[in-house]
């Protein structure tokens, strides 16, 4: 049984330095993850689940907007843009926040092709977070039916 | 002869009741991002401050009765002992809500904090010269809540021990004029 827990916790630790590694995560996901404990043992997960909803959300709007080339409401492309950044890096998702930055500069050129890229970028991007995400929570999941505490990463 | 009453017998009310539940700092949260409101709301609650969130500057005016509409609830009862905003917000922005408040006689002392993702310093020297008590970036961090928190109870302290020795002093007075008449 220990040695199941061991291995579940060793899987849980390189895949979570992996996505730090691979940029997908900044220190921001560390400093939500401290703020978890017993008493609030959802709170990432919830967060997270906000995030991903308001991605949704936002770039469906943002498409609306960049739809019609003769009338693109680059005002409130801006916004979206604005919002989806403040929220990525709330949350710390580093690779959804860096799209955000390139299409922000789109968005100020008015450069509605340049703008429509990022937010096909930006979409991928969240989405792929989201699946690495579950399978991250799933493993914390496995962990905690196994018996196991889950454990603290360090990133350097 | 009537038994003269030492100062420190006197019944010294303590209306100053935010240190007597010092975990209880209610904190007014205003934020149009969902995902922030809840990563603010982790931070105070951690920091064993009572939160209530609001989505907007005009539902935070509505809260504390500054809309114009009659019929909140009295100040007394919200005893809000800071409020942070987000900067940024469709329709009011933070600075909006912070000159309002700092208009408003019932609610000027309340420390207001501002919160932004952008680094701009003009913006953050307005805020300052409106009378914030604070500007700070997103994404926040703990320590610059638990710091809010400890200066804000320092503050409450200074204030209650003021008020304590504005007391005393004022016993004393009446001790001595009592103890001069030799009622």
């Amino acid at each position: 049984m220990n040695t199941v827990v061991a291995q579940l916790q060793r899987q849980f630790q390189d895949y979570i330095v992996s996505l730090y590694q691979q940029g997908f995560l900044d220190n921001q996901f560390t400093e939500l993850r401290n703020l978890q404990d017993e008493g609030t043992p959802d709170f990432v997960s919830e967060v997270v689940s906000l995030f991903f909803d308001d991605c949704a959300k936002l770039i469906n709007n943002m498409s609306r907007s960049l739809e019609q080339p003769e009338n693109v409401d680059f005002k409130q492309v801006d916004s979206g843009v604005h919002q989806l950044k403040g929220s990525s890096s709330s949350v710390g998702a580093r690779r959804v926040k860096n799209v955000c930055i390139s299409f922000k500069e789109c968005c100020d050129v008015h450069n509605r092709e340049g703008c429509l890229r990022c937010l096909q970028q930006v979409d991928y991007e969240y989405k792929m977070l989201k699946t690495k995400l579950e399978d991250l929570f799933k493993l914390e999941q496995r962990i905690l039916q196994a018996g196991g505490t889950i454990p603290q990463v360090d990133i350097k | 002869m009537a038994e003269v009453i030492r100062p420190e017998k006197l019944d010294i009310s303590n209306d100053t009741s935010s240190l007597a539940s010092p975990e209880l700092l209610h904190v007014l949260a205003v934020d149009d991002s969902i995902v922030d409101r809840k990563f603010i709301e982790r931070l105070l609650r951690v920091s064993s401050c009572r939160v209530t969130l609001v989505d907007s500057a005009t539902r935070a005016l509505q809260y504390l009765g500054l809309d114009g509409e009659n019929g909140s609830v009295g100040f007394e009862d919200l005893k809000i002992n800071l409020i942070m905003t987000d900067y940024s917000m469709p329709g009011m922005t933070g600075y909006e809500l912070l000159k309002k408040i700092k208009e408003s006689s019932a609610f000027r002392e309340i420390p207001v904090v501002i919160m932004s993702s952008e680094n701009i310093i003009p913006r953050i020297d307005r805020c300052l010269e409106e009378g914030a008590e604070d500007f700070l970036l997103k994404p926040v961090k703990l320590a610059d809540v638990k710091r809010l928190r400890d200066s804000l109870m320092k503050a409450d302290e200074r204030a209650f021990k003021n008020i304590m020795h504005k007391r005393e002093l004022e016993a004393n007075d009446i001790y001595s004029q009592l103890k001069r008449a030799k009622i």
